[in-house]
């Protein structure tokens, strides 16, 4: 077993509902999971289900109504403010709108040596220097420190946000839906790239998607989130080949595979509804929608429980049928 | 042997900006779509897709303009019919589903009043019979409580549910032709699993032939009976969709497949990305378009500008060494 870089447990976060004034949504429900040095954890869910939401609460950038984030063994999420800031050089994120999180009025070398000021470290001198060695490793060239975000491509963007990301050293990077806007030839380069980094530098990533063919490409392990909770986590080849949560199987079956002698508009999985509304405490969220839901599914919540080979499901059905 | 085509498009080129300084962004396009099939067009960002439905739409606006090339829907050429009798065939004719349906519905008026207007433009009825088709309209794209939600407004929908209002409208005179350009590109993918079924049941039920651009291969190898992929504003394969994804024969479309086998499948296929980036069309490089990027370039390719060349009745391929090969076996 690796050495736990990052430990989130009973996570929480709600928002008051707009327009009304009791009502509050909970984004993001309980929460926890761990994250192994040099292990990617990918987070899979749709619109909706709080991912970003969770991926806010693990940089510390919204505060959490209830539960902990811990890196290295500290408390990150009820640090001092002074201590806070020291323990975000060790977690840094990548947005998916590259272009939109770099500043337009300022070179490419400041945008990617910001942190780094604004953190106190370095002399502008040495924070050049950083911002070529970085603009390298990310695959562009040095001399591209002085030219502006806008003169570059989609791509391009991606890898200098990555190069952001990586001017304070973190441990861990959390990859918000970060190659979800590229074409799939770019997505290719902008996905090697990251994957040669975690071999070279020895990060953890946290990888968010809703598109579950990517993260099976990069992912060890898996967590798939069902409105604000996490309904299976396991070994992304388990959890993608034998899942058992019947929202992780429905998600399977609707994407569309890339070869028509597998997989034709007849065979398309379609699951009975939308994502709705607030769910009930008592009940499990995906029952409205469940194909296999019983009695018991509506009159009280499964809890994560262990299945096989490291998988740990949220379904009553896993009681049921062994 | 096949039926005949409900749409033919001959050399279909469209340019922005002046002869001299400009890109040409559709060029040279031709291909025929027949009634009851789907033909999927596919190719990254700038490749020229859009441009390609805008364009058949007549909806490309300056500083582009057509400049070549023949668009014949039942024998009549749409390049030479008059604004006003293009009217008639946008939403008539010819449906059109785009993208993202917040910005191609009107945020001020109710989805009722919109897709009653579609009628309403081309049928000589009244409003409260436009209106009554728009809920039976709104019935069979799957809204069900169509009657009361014919009063609200878009941003009252969620995402799948305006791209059901928009599909909506664009069948609602019961077109030949739907041009539906990346239709679920902005979806989930539950949701995207239901509107594509969506529009391959309305396709089969009104024996419609549709165009359907996508970037994405698994909407292609799912939905489409023919694709053509696009590079650069050229044509470089077309071919049935078991030969596209079984039998590729041009090297853009097999590295494209590539990346996608290494993006889908497990850790165990190697990431293959395509070295470098899609070329600038306002000063495209000689020869072949994809010539600087291509693993198997010759010296001849950057010289030869290759024309789509037919391997069998329905496979065509835009590059000189496949020509070559061929004549050798």
């Amino acid at each position: 077993m690796p050495e736990i870089v990052m430990q989130v447990s009973g996570l929480t976060k709600s928002f008051a509902a707009r327009g009304s004034r009791s009502g509050s949504i909970k984004a993001v429900s309980e929460v926890g999971f761990s994250l192994g040095r040099g292990e990617t954890l990918g987070l899979v869910g749709e619109s909706g289900c709080g991912k970003s939401t969770l991926s806010r609460l693990m940089l510390a950038l919204l505060d959490a109504d209830a539960g902990v984030v811990e890196i290295g063994g500290v408390d990150f999420t009820h640090a001092p403010a002074q201590h806070k800031r020291n323990l975000r050089r060790r977690i840094q994120i990548v947005f998916q709108d590259a272009l939109s999180s770099l500043n337009p009025r300022r070179t490419v070398g400041v945008n990617i040596t910001e942190p780094m000021r604004l953190q106190g470290i370095g002399t502008a001198v040495q924070r050049r220097i950083e911002a070529r060695r970085l603009l390298e490793l990310v695959g562009l060239r040095a001399e591209d420190e002085d030219r502006y975000p806008h003169e570059f491509s989609g791509g391009q963007c991606q890898r200098i946000a990555i190069a952001r990301a990586l001017v304070l050293k973190p441990e861990i990077i959390v990859f918000d839906e970060a190659v979800s806007a590229l074409d799939v030839s770019i997505r290719a380069q902008v996905l090697k790239l990251i994957l040669d980094l975690q071999q070279q530098l020895g990060l953890s990533y946290i990888f968010i998607s809703h598109d579950l063919g990517v993260v099976k490409r990069i992912c060890d392990r898996i967590a798939v989130m069902y409105l604000g909770r996490i309904v299976e986590i396991g070994p992304a080849s388990v959890v993608c080949s034998a899942p058992v949560h019947p929202y992780t199987q429905a998600l399977l079956r609707a994407i569309p595979i890339a070869d028509p002698r597998r997989m034709r508009i007849e065979n398309l999985g379609l699951i009975e509804g939308d994502v709705v509304g607030v769910p009930t405490e008592n009940a499990c969220a995906f029952a409205p929608r469940c194909p296999m839901r019983f009695d018991r599914c509506l009159q009280s919540r499964p809890e994560l429980a262990s299945a096989f080979a490291g998988q740990q499901v949220a379904c009553f059905l896993l009681n049921s049928d062994t | 042997m096949s039926p005949s085509p409900c749409l033919v498009v001959k050399n279909l080129t469209t340019r922005f900006g002046s002869d001299r300084a400009g890109a040409t962004v559709v060029d040279g396009v031709s291909f025929d779509l027949t009634p009851g099939r789907t033909m999927a067009l596919v190719g990254e960002s700038g490749s020229g897709k859009s441009a390609t439905a805008l364009s058949l739409m007549r909806l490309i606006e300056a500083p582009g303009r057509i400049i070549a090339g023949k668009i014949l829907l039942d024998g009549r050429d749409l390049l030479s019919l008059s604004e006003r009798e293009m009217e008639d065939v946008r939403g008539g004719q010819i449906g059109m589903v785009f993208q993202d349906p917040l910005t191609s519905l009107n945020p001020a008026l109710t989805i009722g009043r919109q897709i009653a207007e579609t009628i309403l433009a081309h049928n000589n009825i009244s409003y409260a019979e436009a209106e009554k088709q728009a809920i039976d309209l709104l019935l069979r794209v799957g809204v069900t409580d169509a009657v009361e939600r014919v009063h609200d407004y878009p941003h009252h929908f969620s995402g799948g549910m305006r791209q059901r209002v928009l599909i909506a409208s664009a069948i609602s005179c019961a077109p030949a032709i739907i041009i539906a350009d990346e239709p679920t590109t902005a979806l989930d993918v539950t949701v995207q699993a239901k509107i594509l079924r969506l529009l391959h049941d309305l396709q089969l039920e009104m024996h419609a032939s549709m165009l359907l651009i996508t970037h994405d291969l698994g909407v292609v190898a799912a939905m489409a009976d023919t694709v053509m992929v696009m590079y650069a504003g050229q044509i470089v394969e077309r071919a049935d969709v078991d030969t596209i994804f079984h039998n590729p024969r041009h090297p853009y479309t097999k590295a494209l497949l590539a990346c996608v086998a290494g993006i889908e499948d497990d850790r165990s296929v190697p990431l293959e990305p395509i070295t470098g980036t899609a070329p600038d069309l306002t000063d495209p490089p000689k020869g072949c378009r994809f010539g600087p990027r291509c693993p198997m370039v010759q010296d001849s390719c950057l010289r030869t500008d290759p024309k789509l060349r037919a391997l069998s009745n329905d496979h065509a391929v835009a590059c000189i060494l496949v020509a070559e090969e061929k004549v050798d076996a």
